[in-house]
């Protein structure tokens, strides 16, 4: 997905990802068991704002174990994009091989309001004024618009 | 000139490449989403299996027929496939990795985020997801982007009650949790050639802890004799002089024991600030400090003494619980009251095998603190294993004894 619209869920810097989901929960290949435990260590009420939201996070999102039940877990919580200063880069890569859009940017959150993106022409929109994003490489925009780096590799196979 | 990175990857920080991987390796965490996902990619193609290593360590024996099952189905694959495997009781994949597998100048992608470990033998060595990495399976190869690099240079000698872990966490601590975020840490300078290749292993492996893509050293007549010993011939990497985003300079002989408090890796008092607090438990092992000169550290600490706290001590591999059997340092733990687990990741990740209680305090010797890691409600501290074999004869944090 390279463009998209949703509501700002902010979080603080440096949010690892064993707050994103907990090592106790990883043991399963039900993903909504991921979904139902998403953030729980860090705000049970967060959650419940997932669905179409676009998380904008402070620095170095993601840190922490590889686990990609982590990225997982916001996609299927309904997250359309998740925006923040700088990321983890096993996060990023996650985030982006999944079809979850990581977007490099430095923005101002306020808590519900409208926010829009395109990667493709490499913006993001929060209450009218447009922030330029950090480019993708081209491949990580191809695996992208594929909706991952599965559904990339299958049109290649 | 090049960094280190830029002559392994073969090109100028900045430049996207694809490289062929000499070695990839998946847990039993991670193993179990790749070959999910690989199987998505509609893949019965597999890149070399001689190449693709499968441990069994995060939570080893399974914790529960849940995790059992789950288990049961990677470990089929993975004999059925001819990928390497090391089951239950083989030790930490970052351990075995550092046996003899790994060797200069090779490009290792681990789906583990301390896989910076092996960085330490002069390898390009970093961590993936399980998307990555059933890539990987598929093709035998990932793309990646040539680091920046941070050198950090090294005077002296550690002294007194320091370690490696004390200097680890101290230049975590000078870069903060996202200092090294997509850089490469390089370790140079004359205080190097002061570090054994167990010492090396721990300061790469908590590489990640500032965000970084791996920590290397450049294998030189210490990487060449340890690997020797492991049966492989190697050569010594000559450094080049180059350009390093960042300059950091650490004299060892300033280092003091430390002692990372919760929530975060990169927060550090002295250890004689925090003396005297009480703990719930001491936990010993991990990729970090679990190796056998660890072991053979603590075990000369507690040696005909008691441990005041429960004190859990998981091996690192089998190679070092088979080399404490031997030389007798294991009866010495045990006497000492200290409980031993089967080699592998014991409770660092928080799923078995001594997880904390709802405000529990632990002192550790693993890489990382984060809020209810090791169990709900519970504390991490982080140290080195001297400071740790001192506080477990007292049952709060104590100063190291100085050698
Ligand atoms: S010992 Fe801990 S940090 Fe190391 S690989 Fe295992 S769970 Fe991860």
């Amino acid at each position: 997905m390279m463009q998209g619209i949703g509501h700002a869920v902010c979080l603080g810097q440096d949010i690892d990802t064993d707050l994103v989901i907990a090592g106790r929960y990883l043991r399963t290949k039900d993903h909504s068991q991921w979904v139902a435990h998403v953030f729980e260590d860090l705000d049970t009420s967060i959650a419940p704002r997932l669905k179409g939201a676009v998380i904008v996070a402070g620095k170095n999102f993601g840190c922490g174990s590889s686990r990609e039940q982590a990225a997982i877990a916001l996609r299927e919580a309904g997250v359309v994009a998740v925006i923040a200063p700088t990321f983890a880069r096993i996060f990023f890569r996650n985030a982006i091989n999944i079809g979850l859009p990581a977007i490099e940017c430095n923005i101002t959150c306020t808590e519900g309001q409208k926010i829009r993106f395109n990667l493709a022409d490499g913006w993001v929109e929060a209450e009218g004024k447009q922030y330029p994003i950090r480019p993708l490489s081209p491949r990580m925009q191809e695996i992208l618009a594929a909706g991952g780096l599965v559904n990339y590799w299958k049109a290649r196979s | 000139m090049s960094t280190l990175s830029e002559r392994i990857l073969g090109a100028p920080h900045g430049n996207y490449v694809d490289r062929k991987v000499d070695r990839a390796y998946v847990c039993d965490g991670t193993g179990m989403l790749t070959l999910e996902t690989w199987k998505r990619m509609g893949a019965a193609r597999l890149s070399d299996a001689s190449r693709l290593h499968v441990f069994f360590d995060h939570i080893v024996p399974a914790n529960n027929s849940t995790t059992a099952t789950l288990q049961h189905e990677l470990r089929e694959f993975a004999c059925n496939s001819s990928l390497t495997l090391s089951d239950i009781g083989g030790g930490i994949c970052h351990q075995v990795m550092s046996e003899g597998i790994v060797l200069p100048g090779e490009v290792v992608v681990g789906a583990d985020s301390h896989s910076c470990t092996s960085g330490a033998f002069g390898a390009f060595s970093t961590g993936v997801g399980a998307t990555d990495m059933a890539a990987i399976w598929l093709t035998g190869e990932t793309w990646f982007r040539v680091p920046d690099s941070i050198a950090i240079h090294l005077s002296g000698s550690l002294r007194g009650g320091a370690e490696a872990k004390d200097l680890a966490l101290s230049y975590v601590n000078r870069l903060w949790m996202d200092g090294g975020t997509y850089c490469a840490l390089e370790f140079i300078g004359e205080g190097v050639k002061t570090l054994q290749m167990d010492e090396r292993l721990t300061l790469c492996n908590m590489a990640v802890e500032t965000g970084a893509k791996t920590g290397m050293f450049y294998a030189d007549d210490i990487t060449v004799q340890y690997l020797a010993a492991k049966g492989q011939t190697v050569r010594p990497q000559v450094p080049e002089t180059c350009t390093y985003i960042r300059n950091l300079e650490l004299d060892l002989g300033d280092i003091v024991p430390v002692v990372a408090v919760p929530h975060r890796v990169d927060t550090i008092k002295p250890v004689q600030d925090l003396a005297g607090l009480p703990l719930d438990q001491v936990f010993v092992g991990t990729c970090t400090n679990g190796r056998y000169s660890d072991l053979v550290r603590f075990a000369k600490i507690v040696k005909g003494r008691k441990v005041a706290v429960r004190t859990i001590i998981v091996p690192a591999s089998r190679q070092v619980l088979s080399e404490a059997v031997r030389t007798g340092i294991l009866a010495d733990l045990v006497d000492a009251g200290c409980t031993i687990g089967t080699p592998g990741c014991g409770p660092c990740l928080g799923a078995h095998m001594g997880v904390l209680g709802e405000g529990e305090v632990c002192l550790s010797t693993a890489n990382r603190n984060f809020r209810n890691r090791m169990g709900v409600g519970g504390e991490i501290y982080l140290s080195s294993v001297a400071t740790a074999a001192a506080s477990s004869l007292t049952g709060e944090i104590t100063e190291p004894e100085v050698a």
